[in-house]
């Protein structure tokens, strides 16, 4: 075996030898990264069911869901009225109000501002929606935004009409 | 270093010293030189050692009390500022600690800009520097989060948003950040580790950061390289150590009247309300050493992009040392450049004054025009400059701008002359 081919399996195995430490060194910093991740008694708290016997036309509760707050609002005829005569072009996340709701007396919403995360006052701001104090975003009667640096509508989340009294989050 | 071999006096020394070198490392942090025109602006690098040992040393008492739970958090700060034997000074020595470190390092920071002391050869002191101004922010954010008031929460909760602005991945950061789906417990006993990790990394840091500078040695008010070991330094010990005293104790009666006097007047009402996930406060504002940083992220109106703007307005700042193509250090030889500065730092003081107002009408425009002078003064102006300003001649030695006074040098060789002494020759 002549020297030069010396020199070439030893510089391959160093290859080799560096790069199995390499992936090994790899493999052993997930866990401690993954392990910032939500465990799975985080996720399982997953759902909420709520009373909504009581609520008002023109009024809104809210409820904790995951550490968020969950706006339930019971909208007017006027404030349907207003959100789906809104034409799309006029909408920055373009998203008809009936695409929103699965009942249009009933608007369930995260209400956490798609900015940087504040929560929006109701029955505010320039579109008579919500508005977001942090930051100055404007969110109109279906939550979607209309002005300001946020730029998405409020969230949808996953609900469901357990009865006529009970909404279930999650 | 150009300083001759030292070699301890007595024999256990020796053996001591050959084996591991800390008397070679005392005597040269004694005798380094230092040019000696450096003024008071030149004495923040040990007022800052002094406010980190500051943090550390009441952190580490705070942290014997202080209980990292959302149900217990809020409590246990009461209990200190109550209870606890002298909690009440060492928290308040600590919160305001915080805010004197950041008004002396915004004061060493505008030092560099106006003297270019982040000029070729100390271009890496200048990168590490920044590397620490970053490391105390996130420390500086993180602790403010853990007495678990109104402020920190929701503080908390717009800082760790700005990372859903990257698109596709951001709101996996985010989350993995929380640890859940909002800012909760798992956020809260993660910032106290990293609060508690992120004080000794900048230790190292700021270990580099002298070390880089005992390389080529202080910069010096005039700007240009002085001759080492000559008549133009003096030993560090005990003529900068004495003056930088001095200013320390300055500093220290400012740090204290804040303490015993206005210790909340920096703060917010709004912390001593515990943390409500349902209610933000109508008025949210980071501390005040942010704003500036604060009021570029809103003077863009769009989320990513006032993102991308606060990040580099402070990345920007890494590339100074080649967007300054200036040969000439001091702003005292450039004239233009120097009107700019105080341009520049009247910008960043009134972008500190437009992050604490409301987003909208007069503040929103001028927070837009800040801004943007902001990004052009580094960008546009220095290169600029760099090509075309007509600089001052530069003096040959740092003594001339001293000695060069009309009439001054024979004033004083005749006054020399009346001694025959030996360093009559040396004046000039």
């Amino acid at each position: 075996m002549g020297k030069k081919n010396h020199t070439e399996r030893r510089s391959f195995l160093f290859t080799a030898t560096y790069t199995m430490g390499a992936i090994g060194v790899g493999a052993a910093i997930w866990p401690l990264v993954d392990q910032m991740n939500p465990d799975s008694s985080v996720k399982a708290l997953s759902t909420t069911e709520v009373d909504i016997s009581s609520l008002e036309f023109g009024k809104t509760i809210t409820v904790l869901w995951r550490g968020k707050p969950i706006f339930i609002r019971r909208r007017t005829k006027e404030e349907i009225d207003e959100a789906a005569k809104v034409e799309l072009k006029d909408l920055k996340d373009p998203q008809k109000d009936s695409e929103r709701t699965q009942n249009p007396e009933w608007l369930v919403m995260v209400g956490v501002c798609t900015h940087l995360g504040c929560v929006p006052l109701g029955n505010t701001g320039e579109y008579k929606g919500w508005f977001c104090p942090c930051h100055g975003s404007h969110y109109d009667t279906s939550g979607r935004i209309r002005k300001g640096p946020a730029p998405k509508n409020l969230e949808i989340p996953k609900y469901e009409f357990v009865n006529n009294n009970t909404i279930k989050i999650g | 270093m150009s300083e001759e071999k030292y070699v301890p006096k007595s024999k256990l020394a020796q053996w001591f010293d050959s084996r591991l070198p800390l008397l070679t490392l005392s005597h040269h942090l004694q005798e380094y030189p230092t040019p000696k025109n450096l003024n008071y602006w030149w004495t923040f690098g040990g007022i800052l050692t002094f406010c980190l040992i500051t943090q550390i040393v009441t952190g580490l008492v705070l942290a014997m009390h202080y209980v990292a739970h959302v149900d217990h958090a809020f409590q246990s700060i009461e209990r200190i500022m109550r209870d606890v034997n002298y909690g009440w000074l060492i928290r308040y020595v600590h919160a305001n600690g915080a805010s004197m470190f950041f008004l002396a390092v915004y004061i060493h920071i505008f030092r560099s800009l106006f003297y270019g002391s982040y000029k070729a050869p100390r271009e890496l002191i200048w990168i590490i520097g920044l590397l620490i101004y970053v490391l105390m922010m996130a420390t500086a954010f993180m602790g403010y989060v853990l007495p678990w008031g109104q402020m920190s929460f929701w503080g908390a909760t717009v800082i760790t948003n700005l990372f859903s602005a990257i698109p596709f991945i951001g709101e996996s950061i985010t989350t993995w950040l929380w640890g859940g789906f909002s800012v909760d417990n798992p956020t809260l006993n993660r910032f106290y580790s990293l609060h508690y990790l992120l004080p000794f990394l900048t230790v190292g840091l700021v270990i580099l950061h002298i070390w880089s500078l005992h390389i080529p040695g202080n910069n010096n008010p005039i700007g240009i390289d002085v001759k080492k070991n000559s008549n133009e330094t003096m030993p560090f010990h005990p003529y900068m150590v004495m003056k930088d005293l001095t200013a320390l104790l300055v500093f220290i009666i400012i740090f204290l009247w804040f303490v015993f006097f206005a210790p909340n007047v920096l703060g917010h009402p709004d912390n001593y309300i515990e943390a409500n996930p349902l209610v933000t406060p109508a008025h949210i504002v980071p501390e005040w050493y942010l704003l500036p940083f604060y009021a570029i992220l809103r003077a863009i109106p769009s989320k990513l992009g006032g993102v991308i703007f606060m990040f580099a307005a402070i990345l920007i700042l890494i590339l100074l040392p080649w967007l300054d193509t200036s040969k000439v250090r001091s702003a005292v030889f450039r004239p233009i450049y120097k009107k700019f500065f105080w341009v520049l730092l009247f910008m960043v003081i009134l972008l500190g004054y437009l992050g604490a107002k409301p987003p909208e009408g007069i503040y929103l425009i001028l927070s837009r025009i800040a801004t943007a002078y902001y990004f052009i003064h580094f960008l546009i102006l220095l290169p600029l400059l760099g090509r075309y300003e007509k600089t001052d001649p530069l003096p040959q030695s740092i003594s001339d701008p001293v000695l060069d006074k009309p009439g001054l040098l024979d004033k004083v060789k005749k006054a020399a002359s009346k001694y025959e002494g030996e360093n009559v020759g040396s004046f000039k």
